[in-house]
C-alpha cells in the first residue's frame, strides 16, 4: 500500500489541485441547503420586510444558488479530470515498473512466483490498484467532506436537530458496513465456484473428442448441473445480504427525517430550518452509502497493490564477479556441476565436459533426465550449486548477462513465438539485416514454408502461433537462433516435430553453412545426435554416457538401446554396409 | 461490483436483434410469471409508500405553529403513521429485491444448464472452429450479465418510473405552477446525458481494446520471458510495452474524462431544480398561494424526481450490454446440432471389426477437399499404420471413423454396415482412443481411470495400471489412486498422463483402437514403456495408429502412405522398403549421416 502510495508522489500537484477543488465544488453545494432555508425562514416568512426589499433578496438568494451550483460542478468536472490524470499517471508507472521488473526476474525467480500469476498481477492486480486509487481520490474525498461539511453546517445552525443528525451516523455507517463485511467472503465464495465451472467448460472443450467416443455427454451435463446449482445458490446468498444494504439505508434515513420534525416541534424550530435539515440529512447519508462502497474498492485495491509490492521488492540486481579463468582453448566447459532448482534434490549431478570451439555437442536423455538443464546453466539462467561452467575459458558468473547471451542463439523446447510477423519472430529485436533473416531461414529449412504463407516474411503470427504447425514453428525457432550467426548455436529438442527428411536437410544445412559455430543440440531422437563430435547421454541427472556415436554403442548400454529401440539394429547392420 | 475482465473486447459490434433476443428471453421468464406479477405489485406499493411519505412530512411540518403552540398530538400521529409508512415500503423493497434476485439465480441457473446441455448435442466441428475462451465467457460472463441486469436494473426501472409518474402527480397536486420548473430542467438533463453517453459509449469500449491489447501482451511476453533475455532484447520488449501502456492509460483516461462528468451534470440540473423551485417557492409563498409544509413536500418530492430519471439513463447502458449479452447466449441456443440418427438407425453391436472405407471424399470447409478418394479394407484384428507429414490427412481420417465429421461422398462400413445408417453412440463406443494431447480431467487419478467404464471395480483399475506399468507410480502419490489431479498441484510428466489415459482405454472393451500420434511427446524410454503397454491393449483388436516415428509402426500389417489427401503407397514395411518410395525416403532419412 505504501509502495503504491509513493507512485503518486510524482503527481501531487495534480493530485492536491483536484482535492482542492473537489473540495471547493463540495462546499458549494453544502451552501445550497443554507440558502434554502434563508430564503425560506429570514425573507419569505419574515413579516417586517417589505415585499419589494423580498424580491430583491429572493433573487440575489437565487442567483447565488446558481453560483454555487455552477462552482459545483465545474470544481467536481475538474477535480475529477485531475484526479483521473493522476491515477492514470500512476497506474501507468507502476505497470511500467512491474512488467520491467517482470523482464528482469531471474528463472528462479519467475519460478517461485509462476508465470501465471505474474501475468494476472500485471493485468488484473494492476486494475485493481487502478479502480482503487481513481475511486478513492474521486468518491472518497468527496465523501467525508460532505459528511463534515454537513454535520459542521447543521450544528451551526441547530444543535438540537443536529444532533439527531449526528445519531443517525453511526447507524447507518455500521448497518452498511457490517453488510458489507458480510457480504465480502460470501462473494469470494461465490468467485470461487465460478473458477470451478470454468475449469470444468475448460475441461469439456479440451476433452470433446474423448467425451463423445466414451459417450459422456449426460454425465457431463449432469456434472456440470450440479455446479451450476452450487453456484446459483451462493450466488443468490450474497445477493440477498446485498439487497438489504439499500431498503435499510433508506429506512433509516426516513426514520431520522420523521425525527426532525418531530424534534423540530418539539422545540418550536422554523419551517426552513427543518427543511434544511432534511437536505442535509440527503446529502450525509448518500455519501456515508457511497464511503461504504469505496471500502470495498480499497480492500480489494490494496490486497491487489500488496501482492504488485511483493514483485517489486524482489531484488534482479545482477552480480558479475571476478573469477579464475580456465582453458582458452575450449568454448564451452562444465566442471563438475551440479545443480537442484528446488535445492533438495540435484537435477544434475557431476557433469563434465569440454568442447572446442566448431565442435557440436548433442545431448541425449529421457525427458526430466536434465538435458535443458545443462543449457539454463551455459546460458546462466540459474547459478550452478557446484562446480563451473566456463564459456571461453570465462566462469559465466564473470560475464555481464548482456555479454553473455549476445554469444548464444538459441532455440527452446516448445519455443516462444510472438504473435507478430514472421520477420520479427526471427529477428527478435536484434535489428538484423534482410540478408542475414534470409540466410536463415534458408538454413532452418523454412523457405517454402515462408514462401507459402500469406505476405511471407510479413505474415503475422497468431497468438501462441495457433495458426502454425508444430514442424512450422520449431522451423521458425530454429531460423531464429541461427540468424545472426552467433558463437553458440543451441537447438533444444528443435526438430522433434519435423519429419525424417527435413530434419535431415536442416541438420546438413547446420553442419555446413556453420561449420564454425559451435553447435549443442538436444534431441531424444539419436538420428539428430549421432554425428556430434561429442555426445553426451543424461540418466537422471548424471552422465552415463560420454563420446562419440561408435564408441558409446559399445560403451553405453543405455545409449545402445535407445538407438535399437529407434533403428532397429539390423537396419543399421545393412545400412552401415551400403 | 465492477470485475475485471481480461479480454473483453468482442470485435466489431452488430447490430442486436431484439425480437430474438426479447421473444427467447419471454421463454425463460415464463416460469415465474406469477412470482414476476407479486414482485411488481409489491415493488409499486412500496415506491407509492414512499411518495405519501413526503406529503405527509409537510402537513406535520405545516402543523408546527410558532405562535399559536404546536398540536403535538397530531404530530405525534403523523411521525406514527409516517414511521409505518417507511417501515412497510422498505420490507416491500427488500422483498421484491430478493424476489428478482431468485429470478435471476433461477434463470441463470436454467441458461447455464441449457446451453452446457446444448453444446453437448453439437457437432465437433464447432468446437473446432471456436476458440474454447469464446465458449467460456458466454456461460460465464455473458450469462453473469444477464443475470445481474435482470436483478438489478428491472426493478430500478420498475421502481424508476413509479417515482417520476407519482412524484410528477403530487407535485402537480400541491403546486402545478412549480412543476413548470421540471419542463425546463428534465429536458435539459436528459440531452446533456444523453449526449454524454453517447459520447462515452465508443470510447469506453476503445478503453478495453485497449486495455484488452496490453493484457494479451503482457500475457505473451511474461509467457516468452526466458527468450526475451536469451536474446537481450528486454529493452526492445519494454519500449513496446510502454507505446501499448500508455496507450490503454490514454484510452482510459478519456473514457474516464467524460465518463465522470455525467454524474457532476446531473447534480446541477438537481441543484437548478432545487434553485428555481425555492425562489418561485417563496414568491408562490409571498402571494400566500402555497404553504411553507407545501415547500417541503414539493421539495422532497422534486428530490424523488429527478433522481429515477439519470438513473434509467445509467441503467439503459447497461440493458444494451444485457441485450447483447444475451443474444450471444441465444445464438449459442440456436446452433444446429449434430443431426440426430435417423429413425431406422440400428445399433452397432457384437462388432468383428471389419472396416471398409469407399471412395472417401471430405473437406473440412466447402471447396477445400482434404481427403479426396480413399478407400481401404481392414479385417478384423490387422493394425493399420497412417503416416505422412502433418496436414496429409492422417487425422482427418480418424475424425471420419468416429464419425465426429461426416464425408461429403463415399462411405465407412463397419462389418459390413454403412455407419451412417447407425447410432453415432454405438458407432463410437466401438473404438478406443488414445490421443496425441492425453486428456486429464480435475479429480481423483480413480476417477480419471474409471471414467469410461464407471463399472470398474477397484481390482479392474488396479489391473489395467499395472499392465500399464503406471500401478506403483500411482501408489507413489500422496493419496495413491485418491490422488486429486489439480492444476499443478501433483507433479505428473507427459509420459505419465499418457499411460492414465492408456490404462483409461485399456478397461474400455471395445473392438478397435485408434492411436493418434500417441507417444509423440514423450522419450525414448517412456516411449518404449508406453508402447509394451499399448501392444497389451491392441493384442486382439482392429488399430489404426497415426504415428511420425517409423521405428513405431514396422510392424503394422497394412502401412498407409499418405500425401496431401490421398494414399500413395500402401503395404507392409518391407513392401514398401522394397518399393524404394516416399516412404522409403522418410525412413532412411532418419539414418542419413550429415
Amino acid at each position: 500500500m505504501k509502495k503504491t502510495l509513493k507512485y503518486l508522489k510524482p503527481y501531487w500537484r495534480g493530485v492536491a489541485a483536484g482535492l482542492f477543488l473537489k473540495l471547493l465544488g463540495s462546499v458549494a453545494e453544502l451552501f445550497l441547503p443554507l440558502l434554502l432555508e434563508y430564503v425560506i425562514n429570514d425573507v419569505a416568512t419574515n413579516a417586517a420586510l417589505s415585499s419589494d426589499v423580498k424580491i430583491r433578496m429572493i433573487v440575489i438568494s437565487g442567483v447565488l444558488m446558481v453560483v454555487c451550483s455552477l462552482t459545483a460542478l465545474l470544481g467536481n468536472i475538474f477535480a475529477n479530470r485531475l484526479t483521473v490524470k493522476s491515477s492514470g499517471n500512476m497506474t501507468h508507472d507502476l505497470r511500467y515498473d512491474l512488467f520491467q521488473k517482470t523482464c528482469y526476474l531471474s528463472s528462479k525467480q519467475t519460478d517461485e512466483i509462476g508465470v501465471p500469476s505474474l501475468i494476472s498481477r500485471l493485468t488484473s492486480d494492476s486494475y485493481y490498484v487502478n479502480q482503487m486509487t481513481a475511486r478513492t481520490l474521486r468518491l472518497g474525498v468527496r465523501a467525508p467532506i460532505l459528511i463534515l461539511g454537513g454535520l459542521i453546517l447543521a450544528f451551526w445552525r441547530d444543535v438540537t436537530l443536529a444532533l439527531v443528525l449526528l445519531a443517525c451516523v453511526p447507524i447507518v455507517g455500521i448497518v452498511v458496513s457490517l453488510i458489507t463485511r458480510k457480504s465480502v467472503p460470501l462473494f469470494s465464495n461465490v468467485q470461487k465456484k465460478q473458477d470451478v465451472m470454468v475449469r470444468d467448460l475448460q475441461e469439456n472443450i479440451t476433452g470433446v473428442r474423448i467425451i463423445k467416443a466414451l459417450g459422456k455427454t449426460e454425465y457431463e451435463t449432469e456434472k456440470f448441473d450440479g455446479t451450476v446449482k452450487d453456484l446459483a445458490s451462493r450466488e443468490f446468498r450474497a445477493n440477498r445480504l446485498n439487497s438489504l444494504s439499500n431498503p435499510l439505508a433508506t429506512l433509516i434515513l426516513n426514520l431520522g427525517l420523521v425525527a426532525v420534525i418531530v424534534v423540530g416541534a418539539v422545540y418550536g424550530k422554523k419551517t426552513g430550518t427543518i427543511l434544511a435539515f432534511l437536505q442535509y440529512f440527503v446529502i450525509i447519508l448518500n455519501a456515508m452509502i457511497a464511503l461504504s462502497k469505496i471500502f470495498v474498492v480499497i480492500s480489494r485495491g490494496s490486497a491487489s497493490a500488496a501482492r504488485i509490492a511483493k514483485v517489486l521488492d524482489l531484488d534482479v540486481g545482477e552480480t558479475v564477479e571476478e573469477l579464475p579463468e580456465g582453458d582458452k582453448s575450449y568454448k564451452i566447459v562444465f566442471d563438475d556441476v551440479s545443480f537442484s532448482y528446488n535445492g533438495v534434490k540435484d537435477d544434475v549431478r557431476n557433469v563434465s565436459f569440454a568442447l572446442k570451439p566448431g565442435q557440436t555437442l548433442g545431448v541425449i536423455g529421457a525427458t526430466g533426465s536434465g538435458k535443458s538443464t545443462l543449457v539454463a546453466l551455459m546460458m546462466r539462467f540459474y547459478d550452478v550449486g557446484k562446480g563451473r561452467v566456463l564459456i571461453d575459458g570465462k566462469d559465466v558468473k564473470s560475464y555481464t548477462l548482456k555479454e553473455l547471451r549476445a554469444k548464444f542463439g538459441a532455440a527452446f523446447q516448445n519455443g516462444f513465438l510472438i504473435s507478430d510477423t514472421v520477420r520479427k519472430n526471427v529477428d527478435y529485436g536484434r535489428d538484423l539485416s534482410e540478408e542475414e533473416i534470409d540466410e536463415a531461414i534458408d538454413a532452418a529449412q523454412a523457405r517454402e514454408l515462408v514462401e507459402g504463407l500469406e505476405g511471407g516474411l510479413d505474415f503475422v503470427l497468431a497468438q501462441k502461433a495457433n495458426n502454425l504447425s508444430g514442424g512450422q514453428k520449431q522451423r521458425l525457432l530454429v531460423a531464429r537462433a541461427l540468424a545472426g550467426k552467433p558463437e553458440i548455436i543451441v537447438l533444444d529438442d528443435s526438430s522433434s516435430a519435423l519429419d525424417y527428411a527435413t530434419d535431415a536437410a536442416l541438420r546438413r544445412a547446420i553442419s555446413t553453412r556453420y561449420e564454425n559455430i559451435t553447435k549443442v543440440i538436444v534431441a531424444q531422437r539419436v538420428s539428430a545426435v549421432k554425428n556430434a563430435d561429442l555426445i553426451l547421454v543424461l540418466d537422471d541427472g548424471e552422465v552415463i554416457g560420454l563420446g562419440k556415436h561408435d564408441e558409446l554403442l559399445n560403451t553405453c548400454r543405455e545409449y545402445a538401446m535407445i538407438y535399437a529401440a529407434q533403428m532397429g539394429g539390423e537396419e543399421y547392420g545393412t545400412l552401415s554396409a551400403e | 461490483m465492477e470485475r475485471f475482465q481480461p479480454n473483453n473486447h468482442r470485435g466489431a459490434r452488430r447490430k442486436v436483434d431484439k425480437k430474438f433476443v426479447f421473444s427467447n428471453l419471454l421463454k425463460f421468464l415464463k416460469p415465474f410469471a406469477p412470482m414476476l406479477f407479486f414482485i411488481f405489485l409489491a415493488n409499486v406499493a412500496g415506491t407509492v409508500l414512499t411518495l405519501v411519505g413526503p406529503k405527509l412530512c409537510g402537513m406535520a411540518i405545516d402543523l408546527i405553529d410558532l405562535e399559536n403552540g404546536t398540536n403535538f398530538e397530531k404530530i405525534r400521529n403523523y411521525a406514527f403513521i409516517l414511521i409505518g409508512v417507511y417501515s412497510l415500503s422498505a420490507i416491500l423493497e427488500y422483498f421484491s429485491a430478493i424476489g428478482m434476485a431468485y429470478i435471476s439465480r433461477g434463470i441463470v441457473k436454467k441458461m447455464r444448464s441449457d446451453v452446457f446441455a446444448h453444446l453437448g448435442t453439437l457437432p465437433v466441428s464447432y468446437f473446432d472452429n471456436r476458440q474454447a475462451g469464446d465458449i467460456i465467457s458466454v456461460l460465464s460472463y455473458d450469462i453473469d450479465t444477464v443475470g445481474e441486469s435482470l436483478a438489478n436494473d428491472v426493478i430500478i426501472v420498475l421502481k424508476s418510473v413509479v417515482l417520476i409518474v407519482g412524484s410528477l402527480v403530487m407535485m402537480m397536486t400541491i403546486a402545478p405552477l412549480l412543476v413548470i420548473v421540471f419542463a425546463f430542467t428534465v429536458p435539459l438533463s436528459a440531452i446533456m446525458t444523453n449526449f454524454i453517453v453517447k459520447r462515452v459509449q465508443p470510447l469506453f469500449r476503445k478503453r478495453s481494446l485497449k486495455l484488452g491489447e496490453l493484457n494479451g501482451f503482457v500475457e505473451e511476453m511474461t509467457t516468452g520471458q526466458k527468450t526475451t533475455r536469451a536474446y537481450n532484447c528486454e529493452e526492445k520488449v519494454l519500449e513496446e510495452f510502454e507505446v501499448k501502456n500508455r496507450e490503454a492509460i490514454d484510452a482510459y483516461a478519456r473514457a474516464e474524462y467524460l465518463g465522470t462528468i455525467s454524474g457532476p451534470c446531473v447534480n446541477l440540473m438537481n441543484n437548478l431544480s432545487l434553485t428555481l423551485v425555492s425562489i418561485f417557492g417563496a414568491f408562490l409563498f409571498m402571494n400566500g398561494q402555497i404553504s411553507s409544509g407545501d415547500i417541503s413536500s414539493f421539495i422532497l418530492y422534486s428530490r424523488k424526481f429527478s433522481g429515477p430519471i439519470n438513473e434509467i439513463a445509467n441503467v439503459m447502458g447497461e440493458f444494451q450490454s444485457a441485450i447483447a449479452a444475451a443474444e450471444r447466449v441465444f445464438r449459442v441456443l440456436y446452433e444446429p446440432s449434430e443431426p440426430a440418427d435417423p429413425a431406422d438407425a440400428e445399433e452397432l453391436t457384437n462388432v468383428r471389426g471389419d472396416v471398409d472405407i469407399e471412395h472417401l471424399v471430405f473437406g473440412y470447409t466447402e471447396g477445400k477437399e482434404v481427403i479426396h478418394d480413399f478407400s481401404l479394407n481392414v479385417h478384423s484384428g490387422q493394425v493399420i499404420a497412417i503416416v505422412g507429414h502433418t496436414g496429409a490427412g492422417k487425422t482427418t481420417v480418424i475424425n471420419l471413423l468416429m464419425r465426429f465429421y461426416d464425408p461429403d461422398s463415399g462411405c465407412i462400413k463397419i462389418d459390413g454396415k454403412d455407419i451412417s445408417a447407425l447410432t453415432r453412440s454405438s458407432v463410437r463406443h466401438a473404438f478406443t482412443m488414445v490421443l496425441q494431447d492425453s486428456w486429464l480431467f480435475a479429480g481423483s487419478v480413480y476417477d480419471n481411470i474409471v471414467y469410461g467404464n464407471p463399472n470398474a471395480t477397484r481390482e479392474d483399475v488396479e489391473r489395467v495400471c499395472k499392465a500399464a506399468k503406471i500401478h506403483s507410480f500411482i501408489m507413489a502419490l500422496p493419496n495413491g489412486y485418491d490422488t486429486q489431479l489439480t492444476d499443478n498441484a501433483v507433479n505428473i510428466s507427459k509420459g505419465q498422463k499418457q499411460l492414465l489415459t492408456i490404462a483409461r482405454a485399456m478397461l474400455l472393451d471395445s473392438p478397435m483402437l485408434i492411436l493418434d500420434e500417441a507417444t509423440s511427446n514423450v522419450d525414448t524410454r517412456t516411449e518404449q514403456i508406453i508402447q509394451q503397454a499399448m501392444e497389451k491393449l491392441m493384442s486382439g483388436r482392429t488399430c489404426f495408429v497415426i504415428a511420425h516415428r517409423l521405428s513405431t509402426i514396422r510392424n503394422a500389417d497394412n502401412i498407409l502412405v499418405m500425401r496431401e489427401g490421398d494414399v500413395v503407397e500402401q503395404g507392409t514395411h518391407e513392401e514398401l522398403m522394397r518399393q524404394k518410395g516416399y516412404y522409403s525416403e522418410l525412413f532412411y532419412s532418419q539414418f542419413e549421416a550429415i
